[in-house]
């Protein structure tokens, strides 16, 4: 392999973390202070792509510039709501009950993608990013890429940035961090942790909803895709520890590069090298890379 | 000088299934700090967790300065002015101690704030950025007062907060107690250790099998040896 194809390789990997990190950032985070496994989060992606595209196809056929930027923030309140809805009115009352909650949520996907189906048809649908962010960008080594890819990165960067000072920096923060180490004597301090739990559902699902219209517009949107998006959020989660956003970007990395690079080198086998890496973590460090044994 | 009432407990009862473990609790707290003292699995936890709303109770009445809290979630009790130090500490591994400090304070003001908190607790501005796992016990225990008291409640309940400490820092907790009734703050104070209870609280309530068996002042406990022995089962008083 050229000097310059690795480097592609490698920054095809990065830009594919960046997409896995945007969307299991989400499901880190409602793993983290509520210990729901959310098996809808695949379907969170997928209101948010399909939501954000219909507002974004009339605009597009108006040639309206914004088109684009009013699909992110349309997919990402959709699925925002969403997923407050589902706090609300199916997980909340199953608090704690973690196999409930998984098979309820199951059971969610199987109807949300249906529902979609119905609505919106098999046809695979791809958003056009802007013009300010598509085209090809010259770098050094690889030549032309793709701009649109390297958006991703930026993305993803402002996001676990933003994350790491909601995190760390704000009272919201505070709360959610300390609801993670001990629900009950957060509430005996006075905090309304059922609300915070509600907030961090709305903020995990407007990330899925953000990763359904950038991954849409990278790749085709099409049926399908929110089991492949969860599984893969499973994965990296699993690998970097649950409810750690440093570990979900470091579990983003490894699979997403090792996606990339097993396609280029053994691309008959590359599916199994995610879940090797899987298997090995779990082997060494059942908690994952980042996670604390409880 | 008559103690008007804070916190009024009346027919608490707590069942874990089948196990009755608070029967009928009645106590009419005020100002004056009260100590509740008793051997292991006597229910004095159990107590602490049903008041504050941690444990549900399957019966009797939690009144907060004339309102009905018992049936309310654990963080609007808190709001009526209910402050705890759990049993175990309980401080939050994940925030360090200036991060516990900033969520506890209210931020409306009152007697305690985080300036005083470091000046009560030289130990804990010494630690003020290392994270709650790094803190030894006594300094989590202090950790986890000032957390309550920086809620500037009307009245806490501690549960056994001399748990682990070290005996110099016991006679400084007991200055720091002692002072509570100056500002306005009530304590009810679950121990272990008689002489700790006896040299903070003036009246003991004893706990015997989830219910309060006997109460009686402070010097009077000290005198009864044979009381002391009956329901602590100690050999003397807290050495």
């Amino acid at each position: 392999m050229s000097g310059a194809t690795a480097a592609t390789v490698i920054l095809n990997g990065l830009t594919l973390a960046a997409l896995y990190f945007v969307v299991a950032s989400g499901f880190s985070l409602i793993f983290g202070l509520m210990r729901t496994v959310n098996m809808a989060h695949g379907s969170l992606y997928l209101v948010g792509a399909y939501i954000g595209y219909a507002v974004f196809e009339p605009l597009y056929d108006r040639d309206l510039w914004y088109a684009w930027y009013l699909a992110i923030l349309a997919g990402m309140a959709a699925a925002a709501l969403f997923g407050v809805l589902m706090q609300t009115v199916l997980l909340g009352w199953m608090q704690g009950q973690e196999l409930r909650q998984a098979l309820v949520t199951i059971a969610l996907s199987i109807i949300v993608a249906d529902q979609l189906l119905a609505r919106f048809g098999g046809t695979p649908r791809q958003f056009f990013a802007p013009d300010a962010l598509f085209g090809s960008t010259a770098l050094p080594l690889i030549g032309n890429y793709p701009t649109f890819r390297l958006v991703q990165i930026g993305v993803a960067l402002a996001v676990g940035i933003g994350l790491w000072l909601l995190l760390n920096r704000t009272r919201l923060g505070l709360m959610v961090r300390a609801g993670v180490d001990d629900r009950p004597m957060l509430a005996a301090m006075g905090v309304n942790v059922p609300l915070v739990a509600v907030l961090v559902f709305a903020l995990g699902a407007a990330l899925a909803g953000l990763g359904g219209v950038i991954g849409a517009t990278a790749q085709p949107l099409a049926q399908g895709v929110d089991a492949r998006f969860l599984l893969t959020a499973l994965v990296v989660v699993i690998v970097g520890g649950m409810g750690s956003i440093a570990g979900t970007a470091i579990g983003a990395l490894l699979v997403g590069l090792a996606e990339q690079i097993g396609q280029a080198l053994f691309p008959t086998y590359s599916v199994i090298l995610t879940f090797l890496i899987m298997v090995v973590v779990l082997a060494i460090r059942p908690q994952g890379i980042m996670g604390r044994a409880r | 000088m008559a103690d008007r009432p804070i916190l009024e407990l009346s027919d608490l009862n707590v069942h874990y299934g089948q196990a009755h473990a608070l029967q009928n609790v009645s106590l009419s707290l005020g100002l004056a700090p009260v100590a509740v003292v008793g051997r292991n699995g006597m229910g004095k936890t159990t107590l602490c967790q049903s008041i504050i709303g941690l444990t549900r109770s399957s019966g009797g009445s939690v009144l907060m300065e004339g309102h009905e809290v018992s049936r309310l979630p654990a963080h609007r009790i808190a709001r009526h002015g209910l402050a705890i130090v759990p049993q175990g500490r309980r401080t939050f591994p994940s925030l360090t101690v200036d991060e516990h400090l900033r969520l506890a304070s209210s931020g409306k003001g009152g007697a305690w704030t985080i300036a005083r908190v470091y000046e009560t607790f030289p130990r804990l501005a010494e630690r003020r950025n290392n994270g709650g796992t790094q803190l030894s016990g006594g300094e989590q225990q202090m950790l986890a007062i000032a957390r309550a008291l920086l809620a500037n409640p009307r009245y806490v309940i501690m549960d056994e907060p001399s748990e682990g400490l070290a005996p110099v820092i016991v006679d400084h907790l007991i200055d720091v107690l002692r002072a509570l009734s100056k500002d306005g703050i009530g304590l009810l104070l679950v121990e272990q250790k008689l002489a700790l209870a006896t040299a903070v609280c003036d009246r003991v309530e004893i706990m015997l099998n989830g219910r309060i068996a006997a109460s009686m002042t402070a010097s009077a406990l000290m005198a009864d040896f044979s009381m002391q022995q009956r329901y602590l089962g100690v050999a003397s008083a807290g050495h």
